[in-house]
């Protein structure tokens, strides 16, 4: 792979553009058929009201909450992550970090239509933006809805802007290569670049000030979300370990979809050559990590629960200990730990299958753990009578959208594929001359160690 | 001096009559949502009488509770709308807006009493139901959540007419439903500012107990019962 020269990694990386096969239409067209179904869901029950969907008192947030805090929690794939290993100067992320940056677009763009799609008024979802208007009224700062509102805006807008700017030179090289009306849009998208010092020298700075920037609002994002839950005097909400607790599974899920989305796409786009075992070698070491302070964080919270006995909190754990919610405990716990951890800890189990299978069971235990968070403490509160009765059960509706929105990512993926290349080629070739031009003994045993 | 309004329910004078769940449908306009709703855990009840069993059978004893908003002075519901749909008026009620509400249903997860109520569909009523529906009181669109409201509706009317008649409002003169519906006279509604009203009397009984009162929500309903008084079993 050494051996590839700059024009080779151009025709590699860009052959994913051009044309499309039956193979892709297939799936394009069964994941469309998905989506649709899922609007198909979602207008009928705007028209029908949410009584169709499997929400009852108490039990007021259910399927809708959980996929919401869980594509918040993926979202953490792509902009921390990659964030993270530019500034600590991680050469191996190159081909990385473009993969992981789209997640995080698409799954926050997802996370962020679930509180709207759950409202009971959805049309009215814009009363959350300050603005004047006729009714004399802010949005109550108080709230920490409210705050979801602006941390994932913010989250969002700087992660856009983290995903594009490093697109320029590549958008470019594009523009360069085609004709006709992709040479005039591509032409638009590349802002004018032709290269020179200055304009590289611009980009550098600009990814440098990204990079900082979006780590403490990546952060701040899933703290806030947590607070939804932390904030309302809940048993077993109501605990300062939350934000750290969900930031900490919100980057657990995020590496666990980088790893399935690298995988998917090393098969089918023939990246082989680009996505090396290393890579999903080196993630698999950083999931195994979060899979221990997953297991740590849980244990910490189950642990002072069960000591501190407070007979509403104990209610709570014990139907998920070993109460009606205990299958979908123990399966969570088999999904983030018992499964992952022999997989990521034994070398020999740490490969691109070990990695991808670990990282699927994570994906459905941390959907499981936010399910788990939200439904058994609101089917517990407090008094007793007020207990559910009837337990929840979503419905076909809650069932079909929760399916959309998955093949909405796969398909936003799919079409982003088509359209940029999903693997960063100007930084690529950057990572090639500087190992080259730098350190030539510390390239040649990189090269070494990847062969 | 504006009003701080309160109740007081005597549960050892409760006989779990339900009156003031009917009187309370009726005066404020609460669909009822039919069977396969209501097994879903949809019934909307602004009141509802709690039933608590002691011993075994045969040697039963039930207790009742009359559950309502609590109309919490430090109230979990109210900070967390975004909207200002739940907020607290001059005079101490949670206030309820309907027309601000987008259905987050946040404040029904704060609530930590459960006497917040989601309307999951339009309301209906059955025939002939419709016939006594209330002016003074809005109905609820779907997606909007409600709940008890101190019968807002009398309180303003009360005021309204003691402004225009220029005196103060006598210690009594306005009642909610359920408090003048029930015919044991366990439930006492009044102005916790005025010291001598009979509610605030009575809130300074020593049979008094808050509501789940550890968890800091300084509920304005006060229950009185003779067990609760710490140290004096059967006094």
């Amino acid at each position: 792979m050494a051996q590839k020269t700059p024009e080779q990694i151009n025709d590699d990386l860009l052959r994913p553009l051009s044309g499309v096969s039956a193979r892709y239409l297939i799936i394009m067209a069964c994941l469309v058929a998905v989506v649709i179904a899922a609007a198909f869901a979602f207008g009928w029950q705007v028209y029908n009201g949410i009584g169709v969907a499997g929400l009852r008192r108490p039990v007021f947030w259910g399927f809708y909450i959980t996929n919401f805090v869980f594509w918040i929690g993926l979202s953490h794939a792509g902009t921390l992550i990659s964030a993270i290993l530019r500034l600590a100067n991680a050469t191996w992320r190159r081909p990385v970090t473009r993969c992981a940056e789209v997640i995080t677009v698409f799954a926050l763009c997802i996370g962020a239509t679930f509180p709207i799609i759950h409202l009971g008024r959805p049309w009215l979802a814009f009363w959350l933006a300050p603005y004047p208007s006729e009714r004399g009224i802010w949005p109550n700062f108080r709230s920490p809805l409210l705050w979801d509102f602006f941390a994932i805006n913010t989250y969002l807008t700087g992660s856009v802007t983290f995903l594009l700017l490093p697109m320029i030179p590549d958008f470019a090289l594009i523009r360069d290569r085609s004709s006709g009306w992709k040479k005039k849009i591509y032409t638009v998208l590349a802002l004018g670049w032709i290269g020179t010092p200055r304009q590289w020298h611009r980009l550098e700075k600009a990814m440098q000030i990204m990079a900082v920037a979006i780590i403490p609002v990546a952060v701040s994002v899933h703290s806030i979300v947590s607070w939804d839950f932390a904030m309302a005097p809940v048993p077993m909400w109501h605990s300062t370990i939350f934000a750290p607790y969900f930031v900490a599974g919100a980057i657990f899920s995020g590496i666990a979809a980088l790893i399935l989305a690298m995988a998917l796409l090393r098969k089918f786009l023939h990246l082989e050559e680009y996505l090396l075992p290393i890579h999903f070698e080196n993630l698999g070491k950083l999931l195994l990590v979060m899979s221990l302070l997953w297991v740590y964080f849980v244990f910490a919270e189950r642990l002072t629960s069960w000591y501190g006995n407070e007979s509403s909190e104990m209610a709570v754990f014990w139907m998920t200990q070993r109460g009606s919610f205990s299958p979908l405990f123990w399966t969570m716990v088999t999904c983030n730990f018992l499964i992952p951890f022999p997989l990521l800890a034994i070398k020999k189990f740490r490969t691109i299958t070990g990695t991808a299978i670990a990282s699927f069971t994570v994906v459905i235990g941390m959907w499981l753990e936010r399910f788990l968070i939200i439904v058994p403490s609101l089917s517990r509160k407090y008094m007793p009578y007020a207990w559910v009765t009837s337990p929840y059960r979503p419905t076909w509706v809650e069932i079909t959208i929760t399916a959309g929105t998955f093949a909405a990512l796969g398909l936003l993926y799919m079409l982003f594929s088509k359209a940029v290349p999903i693997i960063s080629i100007w930084e690529l070739k950057w990572g090639r001359h500087e190992e080259t031009v730098r350190d030539p003994v510390l390239a040649r045993r990189d090269e070494e160690a990847m062969a | 001096m504006s009003h701080q309004w309160g109740m007081v329910i005597d549960l050892d004078r409760c006989t779990g009559c339900e009156a003031c769940v009917v009187a309370c449908h009726a005066e404020n306009n609460i669909s009822t949502v039919g069977d396969d709703q209501a097994a879903r855990g949809r019934a909307k009840h602004w009141i509802r009488v709690e039933r608590y069993y002691e011993g075994d059978f045969p040697d039963v004893k039930v207790k009742f509770m009359p559950v309502l908003c609590q109309q919490c002075d430090a109230a979990p519901c109210e900070p967390v709308c975004p909207t200002f749909a739940s907020y607290h008026t001059s005079e101490g009620l949670n206030g309820q807006v309907y027309n601000r509400c987008i259905g987050t249903r946040y404040c029904a997860n704060a609530c930590p009493y459960n006497v917040r109520f989601f309307n999951f569909y339009n309301p209906a009523w059955e025939k002939p139901l419709h016939l006594q529906l209330n002016p003074d009181v809005s109905v609820r669109s779907e997606g909007v959540m409600e709940k008890c409201t101190f019968c807002v509706q009398r309180i303003k009317a009360g005021e309204i007419k003691g402004e225009a008649e220029k005196r103060e409002l006598k210690d009594g003169e306005i009642q909610p439903a359920c408090v003048q519906s029930c015919p044991t006279r366990a439930m006492v509604f009044g102005d916790l500012n005025d010291p001598h009203s009979e509610v605030s009397r009575f809130a300074r009984s020593n049979r008094g107990t808050k509501l789940l009162g550890e968890l800091g929500t300084i509920p304005k309903v006060t229950y009185l019962q003779k067990d609760s008084w710490h140290g004096a079993e059967d006094a």
